[in-house]
């Protein structure tokens, strides 16, 4: 629905188009940074980003940025309010610490996608590698195929869907964050282990799919899997899990 | 942080772009690793002759009549192809090891960088444009090169202690990362009588991989040894005359990226390096997985 709404916006409002073959990175992000509460500057276009570091960190307003490309490191890091659409794969980091917003990444995502992310909504269309989410503390995370190993390490809180298959260790030291796998886990970490799903999660579950516009998925399929909470407290006959 | 870059050609008609191509990926990559910077480069192999790429930190007393010498000295005609610091000297293969002790006895200060029928290695200290221009990379030809750019961690910013390293004839390896547990496979490979000439990490890497293919194993099998005997963070990229592989640590902290089209198989540190190679935007682009080997022969 997002999706048909921004369409609507690029008919109707002029889009700032921003060719990184042309313009430097420097120049996108300032003009980024100086949107102003009211701007009638919503929709944006970055061209040409070729593996850049960082296109399009630093969003604090709600507007749109459609990125054509693949992204280097850190695309949409700490974003607040915006929504970046990546059409290609993003390097490592991306949407780290993200506060609020959507970031879509219509590829594949490299390490620690999402990585204490405090909330907003990730969506990584394709695979997402190793530590996907980890240290998260509210960002709800979305994948729509699999999760590299160690994801949701020591992950706090929020949501993190995987529709494809966990990697090693997953959720190793996780706090009260609530993961949802409809796949194979191929080892959960230290104190993560898979829990009923109750009423309440399926809806949540249901929630978090219809944001990331998946259809033809149901929440019965997958697993839950959260903390034991065995780690919270010095217990001495834990003491080679420490 | 360092940066790696590799190509592996399929398509015999990039050969002679071969050189420019991954001048670009490398120079890409100048801000991963601005000490030094390094490049094997794999040339024609099958005419019987092979190549010894020495270096010297005085070129312009060292160079000058060496092809000379060693022809008289060897017994068989020695062409040099100096470039910079570096020299190439080419005779029948079966000169190659003669060569190779000639030079250390006439010219006691340059030092041997690797040998073998198609390999040709060039690295210096500086950033990774000015590496690359001294000694003509964007001209050269071949079948498949690898290169790096070093931010040392390890050991200290010298030619010696930039890579590719070469351990073996036609091999070559290079990394992104450290080693934890180098000083005891030392050790061990010096028992085995290994020579080794810094006290860098990676270098123990290479001549790991190399004992093992010495050993008999292939480049695929020995590339699966190093999970189970190295210690620490890795991405390595490792060229044989005829083949290109690649692993990273079950960790895999290190950034790593590969590409394949019809036409090559390429690595790079980072996508940037990749971007703006022919047909990117059709191939298939992946994350190396962890604790997986990848390699590709001829």
């Amino acid at each position: 629905m997002k999706h048909d709404v921004v369409d609507v916006m690029d008919k109707v409002a002029s889009k700032r188009v921003f060719d990184l073959s042309k313009t430097t990175l420097r120049e996108l992000n300032q003009a980024l940074h100086e949107v102003r509460e009211g701007s009638n500057e919503v929709a944006w276009e970055v061209q040409n980003p070729k593996g850049s570091h960082a296109v399009a960190a630093g969003i604090d307003a709600p507007i749109s940025v459609d990125v054509r490309g693949n992204v280097g490191y850190y695309c949409a890091g700490m974003n607040s309010q915006g929504t970046v659409t990546v059409h290609g794969s993003a390097g490592p980091g991306v949407a780290e610490n993200m506060m609020s917003g959507s970031v879509i990444i219509k590829g594949d995502a490299s390490q620690y996608a999402g990585a204490t992310g405090r909330g907003g909504l990730l969506v990584i269309e394709g695979d997402a590698s190793s530590r996907c989410g980890i240290s998260m503390k509210g960002i709800d995370i979305v994948v729509g195929g699999n999760v590299g190993h160690m994801s949701a390490f020591m992950a706090q809180s929020g949501h993190l869907v995987v529709l494809g298959n966990a990697g090693d260790a997953l959720g190793d030291s996780i706090y009260e964050a609530k993961l949802f796998v409809r796949g194979t886990v191929k080892s959960l970490g230290a104190d993560c282990v898979a829990k009923e799903m109750r009423p309440e999660h399926i809806a949540k579950l249901q929630e978090l799919l219809d944001r990331a516009g998946i259809k033809d998925v149901k929440p019965e399929e997958f697993t839950r899997y959260g903390s034991a909470r065995k780690l919270y407290n010095f217990n001495i006959d834990n003491a080679a899990a420490y | 942080m360092c940066g790696i870059v590799g190509l592996f050609l399929k398509d015999k008609s990039l050969e002679p772009q071969l050189g420019a191509m991954l001048s670009e990926m490398l120079v890409s990559l100048t801000d991963r690793g601005p000490d030094s910077a390094g490049i094997a480069i794999y040339g024609a192999s099958g005419d019987g002759k092979g190549k010894v790429t020495v270096q010297s930190p005085f070129p312009d007393r060292d160079f000058p009549g060496l092809d000379a010498e060693l022809s008289k000295q060897v017994g068989e005609p020695v062409k040099m192809t100096v470039r910079s610091t570096h020299a190439v000297l080419e005779t029948g293969l079966a000169k190659l090891d003669a060569v190779r002790e000639a030079v250390s006895e006439l010219r006691p200060d340059a030092r041997i960088m690797g040998m073998g029928d198609a390999i040709e290695i060039y690295k210096e200290v500086g950033l990774p444009e000015a590496v690359a221009e001294r000694f003509g990379l964007a001209k050269m030809g071949g079948t498949h090169a690898i290169g790096h750019t070093r931010m040392a961690t390890e050991s200290a910013v010298t030619t010696m202690g930039a890579h590719p390293f070469s351990t073996g004839p036609d091999q070559c390896l290079v990394h992104n990362g450290s080693l934890s547990n180098h000083s005891n496979i030392r050790r061990e490979l010096i028992q085995k009588g290994m020579k080794f000439e810094t006290e860098n990490d990676t270098e123990v890497a290479a001549a790991y991989v190399s004992s093992k293919m010495a050993d008999g194993l292939n480049l695929g099998e020995a590339l699966e040894s190093t999970l189970d005997d190295l210690d620490g963070f890795f991405n390595f990229v490792v060229g044989t005359k005829n083949g290109f592989g690649v692993v990273r640590d079950p960790i895999s902290c290190k950034p790593a990226v590969m590409a394949e089209t019809d036409q090559y198989v390429a690595f790079g540190s980072e996508y940037r390096a990749l971007a703006n190679l022919p047909g990117i935007e059709g191939a298939k682009v992946w994350e190396p997985e962890p604790s997986t080997v990848y390699f590709w022969e001829h």
